[in-house]
């Protein structure tokens, strides 16, 4: 993926503010030539009821609303990003477990004591085994 | 003709398009032509199986299909469809964490000896199921609340499938009136702890499963120490406080509880508890009032019936466990088998249910006998009306007969008890009773001695009379039961 440090900011931040449970969220951007170029990071309300500690969910309404608004400026969910607190930011079994399609950008950041750490971003590979790495590059990108 | 929507990610199966128009009058038939149009989208939609995964949500315009008529759902020319994915993942697990998500992890690292192979080898040669499927039913742990009717095929078919470890809740006796449904129990078992007969059992069956016993009724005080270490919970109860208990406490530990419940020729399955899915409360927000519902022993129950519905909850207990097929969640599942017509009704989560609810108002286990209105003896028979009514004693019945006293007798039971055994009184059902009061109304001033079975029936019955002017009105304690007891040994239990 390429983006810049303040998406990347963005994230680590909505990890500390709601350390020790679990954020996520959307990445808005573009799809080109393999590759996901991610403008902002949306923010998304974490759904699951009992277990915010080490789990996730976004309500299926709060994706085609992030979806919606993303349309309207010509741009689309190109990823998803959400935190690991007190834990490493590699892919879980629960993740690989839940994963949707191949294409989408996971970025994971690793919440440690409340301060940001490590993060990482993945793919899902075609036949849905595993996660691959994916590179983050840093760039000033424009709208174009 | 409508316009489907293809999520960022889909579109370089359909030539960077963002939506697709396709043909089709129902949902169904246009997802079948988007990807007979585009196959390579097939595996991204859809398992093997040819369902749509379990991710995928399917709207039309604003809605989820799974609230209009799933893939039937009819479709305008002007309709919009989009394919919303369910977001969702979480941390590694922590080793005492229990489910299913636990179990996947565990048998990872779990082997099958020789012997286990050769034994499981009908699930080994399922493609569904297979050494994976296996591995995490040796990795889990089942707690059956109730070693009875439902219990029974319960107990042995999830021991003879091989789940690991076994928990068996129960404080009850084996008796000669269980023997007609319950099959964990033997005619050499009577008089027997239950637990100790169905372990016994359960270890025949095979040798290979850890059993542990609970030789207490399930509590507010005992339930979440002892539900904590299993997987999945089976409540197989037959009263309600113990069912709402169950119910709350798998909420608050995040357990899946896989429920039946049986009532003469009639049972429900479900699966409660899962993520996302609604609960017991979701469907029965209280309970009915005491005394609508008879339990077994009150109201018969046919013998084969807990035999069919007990599969049925052990087939959904190794669903949950091994993620197989759709377990009945969000679904309950009505059985009646003198029709034998098969139902199922969709239960949505209740986003006020005040214990998995959104912002839930009960959030530790409470007082379920008084919640559920009145204490049960473990017949599942009320007695706290009982203790309040006037009664006499089997005993004193008994002298008075003898010394030529013949005070009027009326039995509330239904007429088929009343052709088992019987004391010779007028029979008038106590659910008739009030209705047909004007029959016994020459006895208004007379002493009245009332009984049903076990004394429960017939003291509600002497409190209603009182109050309508029949002061000398008397239960008879323990009923025919005590009478069988304590006065005549040949007169039949049932």
């Amino acid at each position: 993926m390429i983006t810049n440090g303040d998406v990347l900011d963005h994230i680590r931040r909505h990890g500390e503010e709601t350390y020790p449970e679990e954020c996520c969220g959307f990445l808005i951007g573009r799809l080109r030539e393999g590759r996901n170029d991610v403008f902002s990071a949306r923010r998304a309300v974490n759904r699951n009821k009992h277990r915010r500690e080490d789990r996730y969910v976004i309500a299926p309404e709060d994706y085609r609303e992030a979806d919606r608004a993303a349309r309207e400026v010509d741009l689309d969910i190109v990823g998803m990003y959400h935190s690991h607190p007190d834990h490493p930011a590699r892919p879980s079994s629960t993740d690989l477990e839940q994963a949707t399609f191949p294409g989408y950008t996971y970025v994971i950041v690793s919440v440690l004591d409340g301060k940001a750490a490590d993060l990482t971003a993945w793919s899902l590979a075609e036949d849905r085994s595993r996660f691959h790495t994916e590179s983050i590059d840093e760039q000033l990108l424009t709208g174009n | 003709m409508a316009k489907i929507f293809i999520p960022t990610p889909l579109r370089i199966y359909v030539d960077n398009k963002n939506a697709v128009d396709v043909d089709g009058t129902t949902v169904g038939e246009a997802l079948k032509n988007l990807v007979d149009e585009h196959p390579k989208l097939k595996d991204h939609l859809y398992t093997d199986e040819g369902t749509l995964r379990q991710f995928v949500n399917i709207y039309r315009n604003d809605d989820d299909i799974r609230y209009l008529d799933q893939d039937d759902t009819k479709l305008e020319t002007d309709d919009e469809v989009s394919i919303v994915p369910s977001i969702a993942g979480g941390v590694e697990i922590v080793p005492t964490e229990r489910g299913p998500v636990r179990v996947a992890e565990a048998a990872q690292g779990t082997d099958l000896s020789p012997e286990e192979i050769k034994r499981y080898s009908r699930h080994l040669t399922l493609p569904e199921f297979g050494m994976d499927g296996q591995k995490k039913l040796k990795s889990s742990s089942v707690l059956m609340v109730g070693a009875g009717g439902l219990g029974s095929p319960l107990g042995m078919y999830l021991a003879a499938a091989g789940v690991g470890r076994i928990g068996i809740v129960d404080f009850d006796v084996v008796d000669e009136s269980n023997l007609q449904r319950q099959v964990l129990h033997g005619t050499k078992d009577v008089g027997r702890k239950k637990i100790d007969s169905a372990r016994d059992t359960i270890e025949d069956v095979n040798p290979f499963v850890d059993v542990e016993t609970y030789d207490v009724g399930l509590s507010s005080d005992n339930a979440l120490d002892i539900l904590k270490d299993y997987d999945v919970v089976a409540d197989g109860t037959d009263n309600f406080p113990t069912r709402y208990l169950v119910n709350d406490a798998c909420v608050m530990l995040g357990i899946p509880n896989v429920y039946a419940s049986i009532f003469r020729f009639e049972g429900q399955v479900s699966v409660f508890g899962a993520e996302d899915g609604p609960c017991y409360r979701c469907l029965y927000e209280e309970p009915p009032p005491p005394g609508l519902v008879p339990s077994c022993a009150e109201g018969g129950v046919l013998g084969v019936l807990p035999g069919m519905v007990g599969t049925m909850q052990a087939t959904e207990v190794i669903k949950v466990l091994t993620g197989i097929g759709e377990p009945l969640i969000g679904r309950l599942l009505m059985i009646d088998a003198l029709d034998m017509r098969f139902r199922t009704l969709k239960i949505r989560r209740n986003p006020d249910c005040p214990v998995c609810g959104d912002h839930p108002t009960q959030t530790e286990l409470i007082d379920y006998q008084a919640f559920c209105g009145v204490p049960e003896n473990p017949d599942g028979e009320m007695i706290d009306d009982q203790n309040e009514a006037p009664e006499i004693t089997v005993r004193e019945l008994k002298d008075r007969l003898d010394a030529g006293d013949r005070p009027f007798i009326l039995d509330v039971r239904r007429a088929y008890e009343y052709d088992i055994a019987n004391l010779g009184g007028t029979l008038i059902p106590v659910d008739e009773l009030e209705d047909r009061l004007d029959e016994i109304e020459a006895h208004k001033d007379d002493e009245i001695i009332v009984h049903c079975r076990s004394g429960a029936r017939s003291a509600r019955a002497v409190n209603m009379m009182r109050e309508r002017g029949y002061s000398k009105a008397f239960n008879l304690k323990g009923g025919v039961l005590a009478w069988s007891d304590e006065i005549d040994p040949s007169m039949p239990q049932y």
